[in-house]
């Protein structure tokens, strides 16, 4: 309980009536990449996607989880485009505690990646929305609106963002990178060149493989994304027509009353 | 209903009388339709109806989104995720209903500085204007609750900042703070009150609306030129009016239509950004975020709240900055005895313009500074504005009455519609009808 108190008396400190909380330090440098996602018509790349699930599925889900996302999602529209029997046998794979029996089994599409299994590791289902690549200029989000919030950005960036330099705080190692706010992570480097081995041919550097699995991450925290944006063109134009439509029987309703400077 | 002349309904056929001795349902809608309204509102007169869509719009879309949503700590985030993903269309469900407060935020601060610059708030419409601003304050106790049902991090430490401004009132603040929260902290007690009245209030403000609308079709409306409709003859006000179908419903679902078309390309195409990447992580109360910020619409005043940084005699710095926070909305509240102006619209009073944009400029950079760290320039520039608000108000709206020497306004609201818009056919005709002489 007094831990809960002391929390909220940061948390005042923090919203700082008084005294001026210290803030911690802004995030560092997040490059902004094309991803074949951005704009009004940006879609996915299905290889895209499906390279950022082998890296998320070789290499991240050591320790980190998708606790939101259910298997059946691989095989939806609009996603990696997995084939209904792969991504059956992909949930196969994994082992699920069954909520009714409470016997383990394996998973079906309707279960969820598992949870991260590291405790340290924060689940990753909505990390791309999670993260502010670009803020600013000022708080006035003219880098938001015209470059997308940057989460993507951010932990692609992030991946291969790391110096080398290590060091030992408290008992833990801290490793060096200028994208993650503060400039040191507990992550340990976690990719390195041709740690997979894609099976479209695509070099896998560690540039490559950030941007994979960033665009993986993005697509498993809004896998409605591509449905979103058709159905945002549809009401956009929908809408601006009955816009013209509305206008031309205004101007001709108001006619007989206006017009004539007298 | 209205004050001004015009026609009543008969009811003409059996099955209508019948029912209006009994309901006068008909009258009713009829009197609504057929409202005289004055011809020369301009485009700022469309918020109202932007306002009532909005309303109708986060009602909808809210009672579909309960239907899915579970009000518990350890399940509403992942219920939130499950509509996102599960739901047929729940993602627009709630992609609407977050991005829809944006939009009645807008659509409010456009409304409530439309009816500062023309005067609406004058007498005889202070009880629209004082119902008006009681629905705003219940819009943003609906908005900062809807705000904390998604159990995000801003969520749960927003909920946490604001409920604590309470604990500086004196002596009683704390236990009204335990009272509000229903324990010692945010948790689920204060997630299931907040639910609760995020459910309810928005039919109060349905309730205060229909008040709203009461009291302004008793008036009449006001106009850009704040002189009232002439009200002697039938004829007289046609002249200054048109009825409300079809004329201003059309102009106005044109203005909804074309908003709605920019809301769409909002939440098709960018319905995160006036979102916080914060929320997208679950709320820990042992995590405090690095940087609290409400949603932009609460920016303004979450500015003049942090802008006291100084005792104020026996006050302390912190019960300072809510009194300033609640009295900026106070004097709102009193506004139609502050202005002591005898011409209504700001169209003609040459001083009372240049502070107005003032203010609207003051309105932004508050806004501004409220998303920006609690640290220099930004508490100076912050307490300069809040400054400036309260001395509007205060200060320069009592004196420019007095000292302002206003423009000449015109006659009559038919001379002001001609000079703008130019004397159409039907005028001509109507005035042809009427001397026949000539």
């Amino acid at each position: 309980m007094s831990m809960l108190k002391s929390t909220i008396l940061a948390g005042l400190a923090a919203l700082s009536l008084g005294a001026g909380a210290a803030l911690a330090a802004e995030g560092g440098h997040v490059t902004d990449y094309r991803f074949s996602f951005e704009g009004p018509f940006g879609r996915f790349d299905q290889s895209q996607l499906q390279r950022g699930l082998q890296v998320y599925t070789e290499v991240c889900a050591a320790c980190h989880g998708l606790k939101f996302v259910p298997f059946r999602e691989l095989a939806e529209h609009g996603g990696p485009a997995m084939a209904e029997n792969q991504m059956r046998a992909f949930a196969a794979m994994h082992e699920v505690t069954d909520a009714d029996t409470g016997e383990s089994r394996p998973a079906t599409p309707s279960d969820h990646f598992p949870p991260s299994g590291l405790e340290t590791a924060p689940d990753l289902s909505l990390m791309a929305k999670a993260r502010a690549g670009f803020t600013g200029p000022h708080g006035l989000l003219v880098n938001q609106l015209l470059r997308g919030i940057g989460g993507p950005e951010y932990i692609a960036t992030l991946l291969h963002g790391y110096t080398g330099e290590e060091k030992e705080e408290a008992g833990a190692v801290l490793y060096e990178n200028h994208t993650f706010p503060g400039g040191w992570i507990s992550m340990p480097p976690p990719l390195s060149d041709d740690m997979v081995t894609y099976a479209d041919g695509t070099q896998a550097t560690v540039e490559q493989m950030s941007q994979d699995v960033a665009a993986f991450l993005m697509w498993a925290a809004e896998p409605k994304m591509m449905a979103r944006k058709s159905a945002g063109l549809t009401a956009v134009l929908f809408l601006l027509l009955l816009t013209v439509l509305l206008w031309f029987t205004n101007k001709k309703l108001w006619a007989p009353h206006k017009g004539k400077h007298v | 209903m209205s004050g001004i002349p015009h026609d009543h309904y008969e009811p003409k056929t059996g099955i209508e009388k019948w029912i209006e001795s009994r309901l006068p349902i008909f009258g009713l809608i009829h009197a609504t339709l057929t409202i005289p309204t004055p011809k020369n509102l301009n485009w700022m007169w469309i918020w109202g109806i932007v306002l009532a869509f909005c309303l109708v719009m986060q009602i909808a879309t809210g009672i579909v989104l309960v239907m899915h949503y579970t009000p518990h700590v350890s399940l509403a985030f992942s219920s939130v995720e499950h509509i996102m993903r599960d739901v047929n269309a729940g993602w627009a469900l709630r992609y609407v209903h977050a991005n829809g407060a944006s939009l009645f935020f807008f659509a409010v601060y456009a409304h409530i500085f439309r009816g500062i610059y023309y005067g609406s708030y004058k007498t005889p419409r202070e009880i629209t204007w004082i119902v008006g601003m009681l629905i705003f304050l219940l819009m943003m106790a609906t908005a900062f609750m809807g705000y904390v049902l998604p159990w995000g991090q801003m969520s749960f430490w927003g909920a946490t900042v604001i409920t604590g401004l309470f604990s500086a009132i004196p002596l009683v603040g704390v236990d009204i703070q335990t009272w509000l929260l229903g324990g010692p902290a945010v948790d689920n007690p204060t997630l299931n009150r907040f639910f609760s009245l995020h459910y309810l209030l928005p039919f109060v403000i349905a309730a205060l609306v229909i008040v709203h609308i009461w009291a302004f079709h008793t008036t009449g409306n006001n106009n850009p030129t704040g002189v009232e409709v002439r009200r002697t003859s039938k004829a007289e006000a046609q002249r200054d009016t048109l009825p409300f179908w079809p004329y201003f419903v059309i102009k106005d679902l044109f203005a909804l239509v074309f908003i709605l078309t920019v809301f769409a390309a909002i939440v098709g195409f960018m319905p995160n950004f006036l979102g916080h990447p914060d929320n997208y992580i679950e709320a820990d109360a042992l995590k405090t975020p690095a940087h609290i910020v409400p949603e932009w619409y609460f920016l303004p005043f979450y500015a003049m709240l942090r802008a006291i940084t100084f005792d104020v005699l026996w006050i302390n710095s912190k019960l300072a900055g809510v009194l300033a926070m609640f009295g900026s909305i106070a004097v709102l509240l009193v506004l139609p005895w502050l202005d002591t102006s005898r011409v209504r619209s700001g169209r003609y009073r040459p001083m009372f313009k240049i502070w107005f944009w003032l203010l609207v400029v003051d309105f932004v950079v508050l806004t501004w500074c409220g998303s920006q760290p609690p640290e220099q320039p930004f508490v100076i520039i912050s307490q300069l504005a809040t400054l400036y608000w309260f001395v509007f108000f205060l200060v320069i709206l009592p004196i420019l009455g007095v000292i302002e020497k206003p423009l000449p306004q015109p006659e009559t609201i038919e001379a002001d519609f001609r000079e703008h818009y130019g004397t159409g056919e039907a005028a001509m005709e109507r005035a042809a009808i009427s001397n026949p002489a000539e």
